[in-house]
């Protein structure tokens, strides 16, 4: 296991909101490292929007996700902030007091953090391999059903059912295709999202005999205690085939799921974070919720919201990291002070 | 204003006067038909807003575009009437228009 990282703020969530916090807390020299699930900044905007157009932004009469994204990296860059992609945090845990709160965080990678307030901008939840709804599908997970490969050694001799029409799916058909028994991979058209390359070398397999491509859909699972032996996929035709299959692994894209938030002992409404409008904290003293995670009288899901309330959230977490300094209110137009720290004066 | 009627998977039937400019999915929404979810809120990137248009109307409704028929990949149990309800503006020749929820949104 890696270093204790101790920081003032651990922010959980590298979207708009996550990386604005970087901002107003870095104006009052509070160093931030952000967690993100993802393996890039710009939560739902990069990932599920980017190319898209977004008119609300104040100031940019139109502005895309990934224009937004990228104009938020330049502008936070002066405060260097550390990013931990492709990490979830699993546990907060509270070392301090109310007073002088203190929290170790722990991601699924192991990594440990030590900071002083946790601001969660986790908006939606974390993104996660979205599961399609068959039934009785979570009896075979983890055994049978994949959305990942750790070891490609385990997938040694086995029949694979890969499921899908992008680029996960034709990627794990490539890279396992050497090493299963046989790959069949099943899409409801024969159209595929993946790049142009894959495809084409999926299709050299399936004509040189190599692996098999079906067009349909799965319906249905078949197996006993956890372990599959058939698929049974419904093709083009309407017809049902039973096709046997020893693995299965869907890639149906991404959800959000609120995930371990659940257990860090914050209030919850609704898988929402409930927090005061003067300061966007929560029940528990040092953790602020910020974005579309956090809910209150009049919220609205904007991205500007969150911009207001990350604002509001610096000013009481300053009080936390600095208890003995007194903060003075300035504008980054006038003050010298904030200049230099904005790298501009 | 055009009429939009939804069954939902258990037989329910509602019919709703759906706004001109506005998507079938904006129109289930704000009438609470269950049955879509509409995760992202309209942007085509997830699939919740699934539904069968009936036979009938199929040829009547502009084809989905590309970004669409990708989307669909993403929905489950698709067939030849599905669409994603954000992708269809209501206009006033959808007048009568008769949709399907399906069992479960991906």
């Amino acid at each position: 296991m890696s270093e204790v990282i101790k920081t003032d703020a651990v922010i959980v969530g590298a979207g708009p909101v996550g990386l604005f916090a970087v901002f107003e807390l870095g104006l009052l020299d509070i160093k931030c490292h952000l967690i993100d699930i993802l393996g890039k900044p710009g939560g739902q905007c990069a990932e599920l929007y980017p190319e898209k157009p977004i008119y609300d932004i104040p100031g940019f009469p139109m502005v895309t996700g990934q224009g937004l994204v990228d104009n938020l990296m330049q502008q936070i860059e002066p405060f260097g902030p550390q990013f931990h992609f492709n990490e979830m945090v699993e546990s907060v845990e509270p070392i301090g007091t109310p007073e002088a709160p203190l929290f170790r965080i722990t991601t699924d990678a192991g990594q440990v953090f030590e900071a002083k307030v946790l601001i969660i901008a986790a908006g939606g939840g974390s993104f996660q391999p979205k599961k399609p709804p068959i039934a009785g599908i979570d009896d075979y997970e983890g055994k049978s059903i994949h959305y990942a490969v750790r070891k490609m050694e385990a997938m040694r001799g086995k029949r694979i059912l890969i499921v899908g029409g992008g680029d996960s799916a034709l990627d794990w058909t490539l890279n396992l295709q050497p090493v299963a028994e046989r790959i069949i991979l099943v899409h409801r058209r024969d159209d595929f999202r993946a790049a142009p390359h894959s495809v084409n070398g999926m299709r050299d397999l399936v004509a040189a005999g190599k692996m098999d491509l079906m067009i349909g859909q799965v319906m249905g699972l078949k197996g006993a205690d956890g372990v599959l032996t058939h698929a049974v996929v419904r093709g083009a035709d309407n017809v049902t085939h039973d096709v046997a299959a020893d693995v299965m692994m869907p890639f149906f894209g991404l959800t959000m799921k609120l995930g371990p938030i659940a257990q860090w002992g914050i209030h919850l409404n609704e898988n929402l974070i409930p927090v005061g409008t003067e300061t966007f904290e929560t029940n528990v003293p040092g953790i602020f919720a910020v974005g579309d995670i956090n809910t209150y009288p009049g919220k609205l899901k904007l991205i500007l919201s969150g911009f207001h309330e990350v604002a509001l959230a610096a000013q009481k977490a300053h009080r936390y990291v600095y208890p003995d300094k007194k903060l003075t209110f300035q504008y980054t137009t006038s003050s010298t002070n904030l200049q230099k720290k904005l790298g501009v004066a | 204003m055009p009429n939009i009627t939804f069954n939902d998977s258990t037989g329910k039937s509602q019919t709703i006067d759906a706004e001109i400019g506005s998507t079938v999915m904006e129109t289930a929404i704000r009438n609470n038909i269950p049955g879509i979810d509409a995760e992202c809120g309209g942007a085509c990137a997830c699939a919740t807003c699934h539904v069968y248009v009936d036979d009938a109307w199929i040829a009547k409704l502009p084809k989905p575009e590309q970004m669409e028929e990708d989307m669909l990949d993403f929905a489950y149990d698709v067939r030849p009437g599905s669409r994603l309800s954000c992708q269809i503006k209501v206009t006033a020749d959808l007048d009568g228009l008769v949709v399907s929820t399906p069992e479960k949104q991906g």
